[in-house]
């Protein structure tokens, strides 16, 4: 089994380094939920409400997005130029040392 | 002043389960929900997406799920307040429990279930400096009664299905319809974006994209609003702005009913999910106990064994025999009768 560690930066600015296994089909969200971070995931992970968006700091190369995550992005709000839904980002071994923000909620 | 034995807050997959498990044994029950529709998230975010992990039922759509769970519980004759959020809670010299809506409409029970999911849905509102002042003066997130917009001039803002629906609605009644969205791809039923293009082609939706609305100006009401276009500002004169950016949950009035709350879910103690508050219980997505699972599988469990503990202090006196509906059938409310066909017995000559 291979973990990767995860940096997420909260709401109020503290960093947590997160571990995260690649082997259990988990996305980005999950991870947050997981580790007890302020993310909602309020669709369950369907890209249907944004709550889950963040912002990718560092410059992995991440899924390209498709398009119900670029839909959504375009109704949500503090949408930047590297914003992403957790909940389409699975959890491979590329996203080892992954940097990312959470949105503010909205 | 609405009445009834279990007043049930949110009308998602749990709250109508418990109507069927409380008519079993013969409580009657109300649902609030502040969403116009019953169904909670199945029918307002996913209504067609298809469920895995319903015991026995192999996939079934969200919507579908619902249609069932009202189908199921019909003939014990719940009771509906919906569009309206509960707002407050008292506790009656009785032990009974008022609770009263944002629109006034008060109910009385003496046991309540709180079903509440993830919260009431309330709008997402886009970040326009001054809305709020705007709020019922010419901004509004839902459509109530279309009537008010009949000769008048609306834009609407949103690329998903309302904000598509209510655009092609429209264009019938008001004089000017705008729909603004901030890319030129709409995230809709495919029909319905056809329909907008064809209106569009016709003259009767005026569309601008990919655009975003920055700015709302008026005296008292709207007048008009501010549009970016790429570099362009375009000043747009309107009477009314419709933002549909979809529904967001949030716990609102009922974290403040005194419930004792962990990570924004409320605590329940996990003999029959009753709260800190002795009469009021809390099931489905809305608590949260050690092991909890956000599953609507777990949200019927935790119906039917609330609806026992219910039914005790509802008949402190009574002894509770559980019934199996393959043996006793189903009495409705209504005097319907649902049983097995009786066994034919016939010798064999």
């Amino acid at each position: 089994m291979i973990d990767v560690n995860i940096i997420i930066k909260d709401r109020d600015g503290v960093i947590h380094e997160v571990v995260a296994p690649t082997d259990m089909a988990m996305n980005l969200m999950e991870v947050c939920k997981l580790h007890e971070l302020p993310i909602e995931g309020t669709c369950g992970g369907m890209a249907m409400c944004a709550s889950c968006q963040c912002y990718v700091l560092s410059d992995h190369s991440l899924p390209e997005m498709q398009d119900e995550e670029e839909a959504m992005l375009s109704e949500a709000f503090y949408v930047k130029e590297r914003s992403r839904l957790g909940c389409q980002i699975p959890i491979t071994k590329e996203l080892h040392n992954l940097e990312i923000e959470l949105a503010p909620e909205s | 002043m609405i009445q009834t034995d279990i007043l049930i807050i949110g009308a998602g997959p749990t709250g109508l389960f418990t109507v069927f498990e409380a008519g079993l044994l013969k409580l009657r029950c109300h649902l609030i929900d502040a969403l116009p529709q019953p169904g909670g998230q199945c029918s307002e975010l996913y209504p067609k997406k298809p469920i895995y992990d319903i015991p026995g039922l192999p996939e079934i759509l969200a919507g579908d799920l619902t249609k069932n769970l009202l189908e199921q519980g019909k003939q014990f004759e719940p009771g509906f307040t919906l569009g309206e959020r509960a707002d407050t809670i008292e506790k009656q010299e009785d032990g009974s429990f008022i609770v009263t809506t944002n629109k006034g409409t008060k109910h009385q029970a003496p046991i309540v279930a709180i079903a509440g999911g993830l919260g009431s849905f309330e709008p997402r509102k886009p970040l326009i400096e001054n809305i709020n002042i705007y709020e019922d003066k010419g901004v509004s997130y839902f459509i109530k009664d279309p009537e008010i917009y009949r000769n008048k001039r609306v834009v609407i803002s949103g690329g998903g299905d309302s904000a598509l629906d209510w655009s092609i609605f429209l264009s019938d009644i008001a004089s000017e319809v705008t729909l603004i969205h901030r890319r030129n791809e709409f995230r809709g039923a495919l029909d319905s974006v056809e329909r907008v293009q064809e209106l569009k082609l016709l003259g009767k939706i005026n569309l601008i994209t990919p655009a975003e609305v920055k700015g709302i100006h008026g005296n008292g009401h709207v007048e008009a609003l501010t549009v970016i276009k790429g570099e362009e500002n375009i000043h747009l004169e309107t009477d009314y702005f419709i933002p549909l950016f979809g529904l967001s949950p949030k716990l609102g009035p009922i974290g403040n009913w005194g419930f004792e709350i962990e990570k924004n879910a409320i605590k329940v103690d996990t003999l029959d999910y009753q709260t800190n508050i002795p009469g009021i219980f809390a099931i489905g997505d809305v608590n949260t106990y050690e092991g909890k699972l956000k599953l609507i599988l777990c949200g019927f469990h935790e119906a039917t064994l609330m609806c026992q503990s219910a039914y005790k202090i509802l008949n402190p006196n009574k002894k509770l025999v559980l019934k199996y509906t393959t043996v006793s059938g189903i009495n409705g409310f209504d005097g319907s009768r649902k049983e097995a066909p009786k066994a034919v017995v016939k010798a064999i000559v």
